[in-house]
C-alpha cells in the first residue's frame, strides 16, 4: 500500500482535501510518543489501496514546536510515498516558503493550489504549467471545499509515485554552499537519521534537532564551533535566500492587481477586532453559545435521550427479570450501569451543541481573532495572548487544552498556560452544572453557564498573573499569528469535529467511567448485606469519613464527598455517582429532584464553585506530568486548584449564610 | 522608522529586524524579512494588524518596535 501524507500551512484546507479524498474511512489517533493528533485514512483509486495522514499545520519544517516536529519527522523518517503539498493560493509568497523546504528535503511533492476560488475572486492569475516547470514537480488547482480538482490531483500523486522529483539545483549563495559541502564531508563519515545534505543546510540554519544529533561527533562539532566563535551565522541569511527563490518563481507565474481589493473579511474585522466593539461582541458571542447550547442542547434535544435511556433501562430489567437473573447482577446492571454511564449519556445532547458551537469558531476563523482581542487582558495579568486559545480548546476538554500550550514558544507562558487551564471549565464538567441548574435555577440557565464559565475564566486571569509575579518571573515572548480570511464553515467538516468529540465522551463514558461506576458499585453493596448506596456501605463510609472538610461549604454530606471523590478520576463521575447514591435508577429528572432535596439555593452555589475550580481529573495530572517531564508540578497541579476551591466554596457558602440566603 | 509607529493604511517595507531573539527567525520564515512589503491595518491597541501578500498578520507592540521599515 502507498502512503500519501498532506502537509501545508494551518488553514491552507489540508484537513477539508483530507475528508474529501478518505470519506469516512478515517479515524483519529496519537503519535506515538507525543499527543499530538494524528487523522490518518485511506481511499481506492482504480481498485488500489492509498493510506493518508493529516499532518499538523505548520509554516516551516524548523523545529518551534512539537507540531511542526512531528510533520518533519514523518516526512523524513516516515517514508510517505509522496507528500501533498497543500497551498493557499491566495498566497504563494509565503506557502511556497514550506514547498521549497520539502524540495530540499529530497521529498516527492505534488502541490495541491487550493483555495482557488478565493484567488480568482482576488483576481489572482496562476499559471500551473509554468509553477510546475519551475518546482519539477506537478502542480494542480483544487477547492478541496468544492470537490473540484480532486480527480486530477489524485492523478497527479500516482504520476509523481512514479517518478521522483526533477532534482532543482538550490543555491543559498557561494559561501553558505561552499559551508554545505564542507560539513557534508565531514557528516559522510557518521551515521544520520536524515540525508547528508539536509542536516549540513539544517546545522547551519543553528537546528535544535540537528545540534543534538551530532552532539558526539567531534569533527563536525569542532567545525561549527569554528564557525561560531567567528561570529558566522547563516541562519537568516538562509531563510532569504529560499525567500529569494520564491519570490523568483511568484515573479514569473503570478499576476496579482495592482490594487489590493478591500475584500468581506476587512469589513468584518473592522467590526469584530475594534477597539470599541471587540471585546463586548466576543462576550455576546460566547454568552449566545452557552444560551444556545441550552436551549438547542437540553429543551429540543435531552428529553429524548432520557427518555431512550428509560426505556432501556426497563427493557433491559424486564430482560433480565424474565430471564432469571439474580438480583445482585439487575442491581448492577440497573443501577450501576444504566444508572451511573446513563446520567452521563444524558448530556450527549448539551455536549454536541456546544461542540458544535465551538466547531464554528474555529472554522470561520473566529478563535484567531479571540486570541487577538483578548491579547490586551492577557498582556494586563502578564500572559501570552496566544494561551487564550489553548484556554478556549480547554472548554473542551483540558487535556487538549494543555497540548495546545505548545504552540507557546517560552517556557515561563507555556508552564503559566499549563497551570491555569484546568479553570477552563470543560466538556465532563457540564453535566454537574446541568442538573444543579434544573434543580434549582430552571428558567435562568444560559445565564447561570455564562457565570460560571466567566467565573473560571476570572480565576485562570488571577491564578496567571499571581503565579507571573512569583513562581514564573520574565518577559512574556512576543505575539505572532496570522488572522486567517473568515471562511463559511461546511456543514460536513463541522458535523465531523463535532461528532469525533462526541464520540470520545461517549466511549469515555463506555470505558473510564464505566470503570469508575463499577468500582463505586462494588464498594456501595460491600460488605455483604448492607442496602446497597446507603450510608453502612464501604462507599458511604468513605464519604462519612470526608464529609467533615465540605461541612465549613454547606454539602457536608456523604453523598456530596464521595462524588467529589469520584470526580478526580472523571468530571463525568460526579454526576454517575449522584445518580446512583440519590436516585438508584436515576433519569435525569428523579435525580434533580433528589438534588433538590438535599441541597439547598446557597450550598448548591458553593457546590458548584467547588466542582468547578477543584482538583482536576487524573487524565489532566497525567497530562501535566507528560508535558513537563515533572512529578512535582503534577502534584502541584492536583493540589492547588483544591485549596483555591475549597476556600472560594467556604466563603461563598459562609458569606452567603451570614447575608441570610 | 519602526513598524509600530506606522500609520493605519500606510505602506512601507522592512528594512531590519533588530534584536527580537528567537522570534526574529520565526517572523523571517513567515515572510516578514528584509524587503518585505507591509500595509498597516490597524495599529491603535494591542498587538498591530499588517498585511503582507494577502495575509493578515498580528504582531506585537514590543516585536513590532524593534522591526525597522522605510516608508514607500
Ligand atoms: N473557499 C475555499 N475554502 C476552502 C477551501 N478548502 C478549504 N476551505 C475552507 O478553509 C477553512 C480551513 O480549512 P481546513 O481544512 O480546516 O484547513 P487546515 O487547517 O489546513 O486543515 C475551512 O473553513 C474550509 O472549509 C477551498 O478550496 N476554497
Ligand atoms: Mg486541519
Amino acid at each position: 500500500m502507498q502512503n500519501i501524507a498532506l502537509v501545508g500551512n494551518p488553514n491552507s484546507g489540508k484537513t477539508t482535501l483530507f475528508n474529501v479524498l478518505t470519506g469516512s474511512n478515517q479515524h483519529v489517533g496519537n503519535w506515538p510518543g507525543v499527543t499530538v493528533e494524528k487523522k490518518e485514512g485511506s481511499f481506492k483509486h482504480k481498485g488500489a489501496l492509498y493510506n493518508v495522514v493529516d499532518l499538523p499545520g505548520t509554516y516551516s519544517l524548523g523545529a518551534y514546536s512539537e507540531d511542526e516536529l512531528v510533520a518533519r519527522d514523518f516526512i523524513v523518517k516516515g517514508n510517505p510515498d509522496v507528500v501533498i503539498n497543500v497551498v493557499d493560493s491566495t498566497n504563494l509568497e509565503r506557502n511556497l516558503y514550506l514547498t521549497t523546504q520539502l524540495l530540499e528535503m529530497g521529498a516527492n511533492v505534488v502541490v495541491a493550489l487550493n483555495m482557488m476560488d478565493e484567488a480568482e475572486s482576488k483576481k489572482i492569475k496562476i499559471s500551473t504549467d509554468d509553477l510546475s516547470e519551475a518546482l519539477g514537480v506537478p502542480v494542480v488547482s483544487t477547492v478541496a471545499a468544492k470537490r473540484k480538482g480532486i480527480e486530477e490531483l489524485i492523478e497527479g500523486t500516482l504520476r509523481a509515485m512514479d517518478q521522483k522529483p526533477r532534482k532543482i539545483v538550490f543555491t543559498y549563495g557561494k559561501e553558505i554552499d561552499e559551508e554545505i559541502s564542507k560539513l557534508r564531508s565531514l557528516l559522510k563519515e557518521e551515521s544520520l537519521p536524515y540525508p547528508e545534505d539536509w542536516t549540513a543546510l539544517k546545522l547551519l540554519e543553528g537546528d535544535q534537532e540537528m545540534l543534538s544529533i551530532v552532539d558526539g561527533m567531534d569533527k563536525v562539532k569542532a567545525h561549527l564551533e569554528s564557525l561560531h566563535s567567528d561570529n558566522v551565522d547563516y541562519e537568516l541569511d538562509i531563510v532569504d535566500k529560499r525567500y529569494a527563490y520564491v519570490n523568483g518563481i511568484t515573479k514569473k507565474c503570478v499576476v496579482k492587481p495592482d490594487e489590493e481589493i478591500i475584500t468581506t473579511t476587512d469589513r468584518i474585522d473592522k467590526v469584530l477586532t475594534s477597539r470599541l466593539f471587540g471585546l463586548p461582541i466576543f462576550g455576546l458571542i460566547m454568552y449566545l453559545v452557552f444560551q444556545l447550547t441550552f436551549v438547542v442542547g437540553s429543551d429540543f434535544l435531552g428529553g429524548y435521550v432520557e427518555t431512550a435511556i428509560g426505556l432501556f433501562g426497563e427493557l433491559v430489567e424486564g430482560l433480565l427479570v424474565s430471564i432469571g437473573s439474580p438480583d445482585w447482577l439487575i442491581s448492577f446492571i440497573i443501577e450501576g450501569f444504566v444508572g451511573g454511564v446513563g446520567a452521563v449519556l444524558v448530556f450527549v445532547p448539551l455536549i454536541m451543541v456546544l461542540y458544535f458551537f465551538l466547531a464554528i469558531l474555529e472554522d470561520t476563523g473566529y478563535m484567531a481573532r479571540a486570541a487577538y482581542i483578548m491579547d490586551g487582558v492577557m498582556r494586563a495579568v502578564g500572559l501570552h495572548g496566544k494561551t487564550f486559545i489553548s484556554m478556549i480548546v480547554g472548554f473542551g476538554c483540558n487535556v487538549p487544552g494543555i497540548m495546545a500550550t505548545r504552540t507557546l514558544e517560552n517556557k515561563k507562558d507555556r508552564m503559566i498556560a499549563i497551570l491555569i487551564n484546568p479553570f477552563m471549565s470543560c466538556g465532563a464538567r457540564l453535566p454537574i452544572y446541568l442538573v444543579f441548574i434544573a434543580a434549582f435555577f430552571p428558567d435562568k440557565g444560559g445565564l447561570v453557564l455564562f457565570i460560571i464559565y466567566a467565573l473560571g475564566i476570572g480565576m485562570a486571569l488571577l491564578m496567571g498573573k499571581i503565579f507571573s509575579k512569583t513562581l514564573f518571573i520574565g518577559e512574556s515572548s512576543h505575539f505572532i499569528m496570522e488572522l486567517p480570511p473568515y471562511r463559511l464553515p461546511s456543514p460536513s467538516s463541522v458535523v465531523r469535529d463535532m461528532w469525533e468529540k462526541v464520540w470520545d465522551f461517549v466511549k469515555r463514558a463506555g470505558t473510564v467511567i464505566f470503570a469508575v461506576v463499577a468500582l463505586l458499585w462494588v464498594l456501595s453493596v460491600l460488605p455483604m448485606g448492607v442496602e446497597p448506596y446507603s450510608q453502612e456501605s464501604i462507599l458511604g463510609r468513605i464519604g462519612e469519613f470526608i464529609s467533615p472538610l465540605f461541612a465549613p461549604a454547606g454539602f457536608g454530606t456523604w453523598q456530596a464527598s464521595v462524588s467529589l471523590f469520584a470526580g478526580i478520576a472523571a468530571k463525568e463521575a460526579v454526576v454517575a455517582v449522584l445518580g446512583m447514591v440519590y436516585a438508584g435508577v436515576s433519569e435525569g429528572s428523579e435525580l434533580v429532584t433528589a438534588i433538590r432535596g438535599s441541597f439547598t439555593t446557597l450550598s448548591a452555589v458553593s457546590f458548584l464553585v467547588m466542582t468547578l475550580l477543584y482538583t482536576p481529573c487524573a487524565a489532566v495530572i497525567a497530562t501535566v506530568k507528560k508535558e513537563t517531564n515533572s512529578y512535582k508540578w503534577a502534584a502541584f497541579m492536583a493540589i492547588y486548584p483544591f485549596v483555591l476551591a475549597w476556600v472560594l466554596a467556604v466563603l461563598v457558602y459562609q458569606i452567603g449564610s451570614l447575608m441570610g440566603f | 522608522m519602526v513598524l509600530s509607529g506606522v500609520k493605519k493604511n500606510d505602506k512601507c517595507r522592512i528594512k531590519q529586524v533588530m534584536g527580537g531573539g528567537y522570534a526574529r527567525k520565526r517572523l523571517y520564515e513567515l515572510g516578514l524579512n528584509s524587503g518585505a512589503e507591509l500595509k498597516m491595518v490597524k495599529n491603535d491597541f494591542g498587538p498591530i494588524i499588517v498585511s503582507m501578500s494577502g495575509s493578515k498578520l498580528a504582531i506585537g507592540r514590543g516585536l513590532a518596535s524593534h522591526i525597522v521599515v522605510e516608508r514607500d
